[in-house]
């Protein structure tokens, strides 16, 4: 009998074995494929013992804060959002019922105060309970104060303000906006609004940039040495471009103009002359222009990637089309046809100009800091690639200038301050209303604020709806204001 | 040192374990240190060391460390129900106590297990009720759709813990009259002599399975029964046998009863959509929990077993997802841990089965220990979906009363047949092991 019990333990031991590697299977190797499962809740009830960490303005105010409800077993935390509406769509939101937006989505793991394994569990033997880590972003809260202000009275829109040396974002606001408060109760409401108001037109909204991609044409034209600033082009109209007549009505400066310099055309916004340069320049130019500024992909900015929008030509479907496909490369370089870009891009076109023709990475987090102060993460400013050369970069500029000194931007001049922009104004649904449009940056010597400005259906045009807006949010910045 | 010397010094680190187990919770709740630990260990192994005096009286020569290993299960079981329930501990500290009564009085009172056989067919009718007084209306009633427990008023009872250990005497005291003939028996002459207790057992799972409805407890005691079968006639093929017969009448009885069908569906995919947010909710957030616990676990206390916002995450933590709980807070080397000081018991079990001088003691040590492995292997299989999830406890670490009593009963059976297997061998000037 003794051997049968030997064989009766051995066969225990066979079924003990394989209950190890049951527990090893989903306790280790098949535990990420449960954690991915969507009906497993416990990260996220788990998150919501955490105190997450404070979202603050470069002025240190708070306008994210998690509140304590309860404690023992039904212990929680709630965010809060002290400035209301004026940081809804950049900062976002966080709430177990309806997830994350905005920085709350993409910076979870800072906020939520996750690290690597190991630090987790000098963590654990210390017995510090997990704490987020606050957020120092680089927005100004009185200058976002300053653009929701003056664009309220406009309508919708957006302003995005960027640090063109460092690509430090200032200003982020798109409206109509939201109270994040108050979003809970009101998700499905604002979901459903016509007006879009949890869209954040800033990176999301595809405009027609109007004149204000004069600004890459021109870029394009004289760093490509085809063309300088004082290259002289017929201004008549109407032109052929593209197989159908251009002409120079229905947008700032109508009218037939004879022979000018590019300076002056950039300053009366002539669309002939513009689109027969970027037609002479072609496609392809054109389009290796665009790319260096960042059109045809995401922005590399610190927001989620789906919360981000390309700028560039959009064929049927919403297909992004490049130089290969049938495209009215003259009207393009006007901003007509099917371009579309993001107030962050035409921000990044002036702040690009601004820095000397560097792309900056741009950038809203400006450190990561726990609780008891220690500095976790400095995200430096960072080069994304040259655009323009330098010197073509001051000859943009100096053309820039002009538009503002004594062209279709004159409401943008501050007293004191050498101001470079570039009006534009859209025509949209068939020509009843316009998308305004104000880029610009100052002082054009030394540039310390770059700015793009638009106005959704608006009857007024870039110069005088958006311009005024520009003016006064970078007086406010550089501190005259 | 004389085995109950070894015995005694095998439960001063268990009391201590109970203790740092208990400092470990109290810490993560209060954060602070109290002495209401060391009370509760001092207590621990003031008890455990009083049932160890009757022990060193009556059985002196029983194996040393059965009695501390089922002390640790236990008093980690303690430590874990603490941690989910403190009023829930107090109650199974209770029983603790009464268990530990009930295995004292009967090594007091059962002088010779031998004794059991002259009243086996009673022990066996006794247990054929038990099992089915949960089907009888007014004290019987489902849970999950099973039948196991029995009500008098606020008191529940499980008799499928006690029937367990009644039914092993009786197959061990059976087997023993029977094992000649049936192994004797060659193919062309067998009869239903031969074949008859085969298929009065196999029928009697059967019938459990349709009168309690529960796959884990049938499997639990054919599983022990086949094991008891082949130890007594160490032939395969009746075991081959048993196991086609089970498979066939769960096969058909799995497909026939809307009960045990449920189960298995659930059992082939919990996280189906529609599923896991009812029938499979208990098995996927089980599995989410152990997930969680990872390779070293969060930390006593620290696994989420409510939702904040109010609710159940995790269902039956204290009984049927015990072991979860205990992957989720001490990860997968606590749960391996568990499942080695399981082995050690069996092992120990196994040990007394080979050292034991006649058939009906090694057929009943045989069939005690299987019938605890298998046990555990029922539920912390269910628990991690191997097979379908069944409400049977983890011996000695589960909440509930019947189990803890029950097992400690079983524990007094081992030991006393223990002690007479390592006394004979010592007076004829044997070895001791």
């Amino acid at each position: 009998m003794n051997r049968q019990i030997t064989q009766v333990f051995g066969l225990m031991l066979i079924l003990f074995a394989v209950l190890v590697g049951a527990s090893s299977w989903w306790t280790v190797f098949g535990a990420d494929g449960l954690k991915d499962n969507s009906a497993n809740r416990r990260d996220l009830l788990q998150e919501q013992r955490i105190p997450r960490g404070l979202i603050l303005t470069d002025n240190g105010d708070t306008a994210a804060r998690s509140t304590r409800l309860g404690s023992g077993n039904s212990l929680r935390y709630v965010r809060t959002y002290p400035t209301g509406n004026l940081f809804s769509h950049v900062f976002g939101y966080s709430f177990i019922q309806l997830g994350r937006a905005g920085l709350e989505r993409s910076e979870n793991d800072a906020l939520a105060g996750n690290q690597n394994e190991f630090s987790s569990i000098v963590d654990e033997l210390l017995n510090r309970p997990q704490e987020g880590f606050d957020l120092h972003t680089t927005l100004d809260a009185g200058a976002q104060r300053l653009a929701r202000q003056l664009l309220a009275g406009k309508g919708r829109g957006s302003v995005v303000a960027i640090e063109p040396k460092t690509g430090r974002v200032r200003v982020m606001l798109s409206l109509p906006d939201y109270d994040p408060n108050n979003i809970p109760q009101d998700f499905k409401q604002l979901n459903r609004d016509p007006s879009s108001p949890l869209f954040n037109r800033a990176t999301q909204s595809g405009y027609p940039p109007g004149s204000t991609m004069k600004v890459v044409t021109a870029s394009a034209a004289l760093d490509s040495g085809r063309y300088t600033p004082n290259s002289v082009v017929s201004g008549k109209s109407p032109k052929i471009v593209g197989g159908v007549p251009l002409s120079n009505c229905c947008t700032e400066g109508s009218g037939n103009f004879g022979a000018l310099t590019l300076t002056e055309a950039l300053a009366k916004s002539v669309n002939t002359v513009w689109g027969e340069v970027g037609e002479k320049l072609g496609k392809n130019t054109m389009f290796e222009y665009m790319r260096r500024f960042g059109f045809d992909s995401k922005p590399p900015i610190d927001l989620p990637r789906d919360e981000l929008r390309s700028s560039g030509v959009y064929g049927r479907g919403g297909k992004l089309l490049d130089e290969h496909d049938a495209i009215d490369i003259g009207r393009v370089a006007i901003g007509q046809e099917r371009l579309n870009v993001t107030p962050l891009q035409m921000a990044e076109v002036a702040a690009t100009i601004a820095n000397g023709g560097v792309r900056m990475r741009p950038q809203l987090v400006d450190r990561v800091v726990a609780r008891d102060g220690r500095v976790k993460e400095r995200r430096k400013p960072e080069e994304v690639q040259r655009v323009i050369k330098e010197s073509t970069a001051r000859e943009v500029t100096q053309m820039m200038q002009g538009v503002v000194a004594n062209g279709t931007a004159t409401a943008a001049q501050i007293p004191g301050v050498q101001v470079a922009g570039k009006t534009g104004t859209a025509e949209v649904d068939n020509g009843a209303a316009n998308q305004a449009w104000f880029i610009a940056f100052a002082p054009a010597n030394d540039p310390k604020v770059a700015i793009a400005v638009t106005v959704e259906r608006t009857q007024g045009e870039g110069g005088t709806v958006a311009a005024p807006i520009a003016k006064q949010i970078m007086q406010y910045l550089l501190g005259k204001g | 040192m004389s085995a109950r010397t070894r015995e005694f010094f095998g439960l001063i680190p268990v009391a201590l374990m109970v203790t740092a187990g208990f400092t470990a919770v109290l810490i993560t709740r209060s954060s602070q240190i109290s002495t209401a630990t060391l009370t509760y260990g001092a207590v621990f192994l003031g008890l455990c060391v009083f049932a160890h005096f009757f022990v060193r009286a009556r059985l002196p020569d029983a194996d040393p460390y059965m009695f501390p290993l089922a002390a640790l299960l236990a008093g980690f079981g303690l430590v874990m129900i603490y941690r989910i329930n403190p009023d829930l501990a107090r109650k199974q500290a209770q029983w603790f106590v009464f268990g530990l009564i009930v295995f004292c009085a009967t090594i007091v009172f059962l002088r010779d297990h031998r004794t059991l056989e002259r009243y086996r067919y009673t022990i066996a009718a006794v247990s054929i009720a038990l099992l089915l007084a949960p089907r009888l209306p007014g004290i019987g009633g489902a849970t999950n759709g099973a039948y196991l427990s029995v009500s008098f008023g606020a008191f529940q009872f499980q008799p499928a813990e006690f029937a367990k250990i009644g039914v092993i005497i009786f197959l061990a005291s059976y087997l023993r009259d029977t094992r000649d003939v049936l192994v004797r028996g060659r193919f062309p002459h067998l009869s239903l002599k031969h074949f008859g207790p085969l298929l009065i057992i196999w029928g009697a799972a059967m019938l459990m399975l349709i009168f309690i409805r529960d796959l884990g407890s049938s499997l639990m005691f054919f599983g022990a029964f086949l094991a008891l079968l082949y130890v007594a006639t160490s032939r395969l093929s009746f075991v081959a046998g048993g196991l086609g017969l089970f498979a066939l009448g769960a096969w058909f009885l799995g497909s026939h009863i809307q009960h045990v069908q449920d189960r298995v569906t659930v059992w082939k995919d919990p996280f189906k959509p529609g599923l896991v947010e009812h029938e499979g909710y208990q098995i996927a957030q089980g599995l989410f929990a152990q997930a969680d616990g990872g390779l070293f676990g969060k930390g006593f206390g620290q696994a989420l077993l409510q939702s904040p916002y109010g609710g159940t995450l995790l269902p039956a933590p204290h009984t049927d997802l015990i072991y979860a709980v205990i992957t989720d807070e001490l990860g997968l080397f606590g749960a391996v841990g568990l499942l080695v000081v399981y082995l050690l018991f069996i092992d120990r079990g196994f040990k007394t089965a080979l050292v034991a001088g006649d058939a009906f003691s090694k057929l009943l040590a045989t069939g005690l220990t299987a019938v605890v492995a298998i046990q555990v292997f029922v539920i912390v299989g269910g628990v991690t979906k191997v097979i379908p999830l069944t409400g049977v406890t983890l011996p000695l670490v589960s909440y509930g009363g019947s189990s803890i009593v029950a097992n400690l009963l079983l524990l007094a059976l081992l030991l006393i047949v223990s002690d007479h297997a390592r006394r004979e061998p010592h007076a004829a000037g044997g070895v001791v092991r």
